[in-house]
């Protein structure tokens, strides 16, 4: 089956990106990424399959453990984390302006 | 075109300071930070508890579009000095990092500019960085839930 596995597919997903948050911070096994969900197990080892194929995640074998970790290249590739922290701000700080200039009365 | 809004985030440090300059007279930037109604409309959150002095306390709830409450924060002022600046400590409810203490500060330009500085200081650099990458999050959220809107919009007039 040739299904199109792309970034945003990926991210399309809550579970997908409650793991990628999860993944942040962290290399985590498949059992212990699924342990922080309700999700049955099979379930979460289906996602990580679609993050992994589309190259969000990367395999490391640690011992008999395999470990999920972000793939930071391909993380840049969606953003770059303190861009997206500035663009936050820059959105808020865009819109106190906008609001604040129909506030003012004499212009 | 030039960033409006600046984030420096040093390597390593459990600090980072936002700075913007704003198209706005000092007294409207500040009033923008000390009256709950304005607050509510640019930061895109309900205003729960606002006493700006002080001593005084805060909280804002954010609540999905099903009504589950999405974000919540709360924190106390330090300072509240109008026109001047707020140091206030921020804490968002059920977050992996601690309290976070900020320095906002305001400064006029000129009659009809201004200037912010938020200096926000964390316990640690990883909770910076931690914290640095929620928006990642919350931003493919925010544009997954558009993408949402979008596609409903389509939907009905289809």
């Amino acid at each position: 089956m040739n299904l199109r596995r792309d970034v945003f597919q990926a991210i399309a997903d809550p579970t997908r990106r409650a793991i990628l948050l999860l993944l942040a911070t962290q290399s985590l096994t498949a059992g212990a990424i699924a342990s922080n969900f309700d999700t049955a197990r099979p379930t979460v080892s289906k996602h990580l399959q679609i993050l992994t194929e589309c190259e969000l995640l990367e395999q490391e074998q640690n011992g008999r453990e395999i470990y999920y970790h972000i793939n930071a290249k391909k993380m840049k590739e969606v953003a770059d984390f303190i861009e997206p922290f500035r663009q936050m701000w820059d959105e808020r700080f865009n819109k106190l302006e906008e609001v604040m200039k129909k506030y003012k009365p004499n212009k | 075109m030039e960033k409006k809004t600046k984030v420096n985030a040093e390597e390593g440090r459990h600090d980072l300071v936002v700075t913007r300059e704003f198209d706005l007279p000092l007294e409207l930037l500040f009033k923008a930070h000390a009256e709950p109604e304005i607050i509510e409309q640019w930061m895109g959150t309900k205003v729960l508890k606002f006493e700006g002095k002080k001593h005084g306390g805060w909280q804002y709830e954010t609540k999905d579009p099903q009504g589950n409450v999405a974000f919540q924060a709360n924190g106390v002022f330090h300072e509240f000095s109008p026109n001047e600046k707020i140091t206030r400590t921020f804490e968002m409810v059920n977050a992996p990092w601690g309290v976070q203490l900020e320095f906002l500060q305001f400064e006029k330009l000129t009659d009809d500019t201004s200037k912010l500085t938020m200096h926000i200081v964390y316990k640690s650099a990883a909770d910076r960085d931690q914290q640095l990458k929620m928006p990642f999050a919350y931003g493919i959220n925010i544009a997954h839930n558009r993408l949402q809107e979008i596609v409903s919009k389509l939907k009905q007039h289809a």
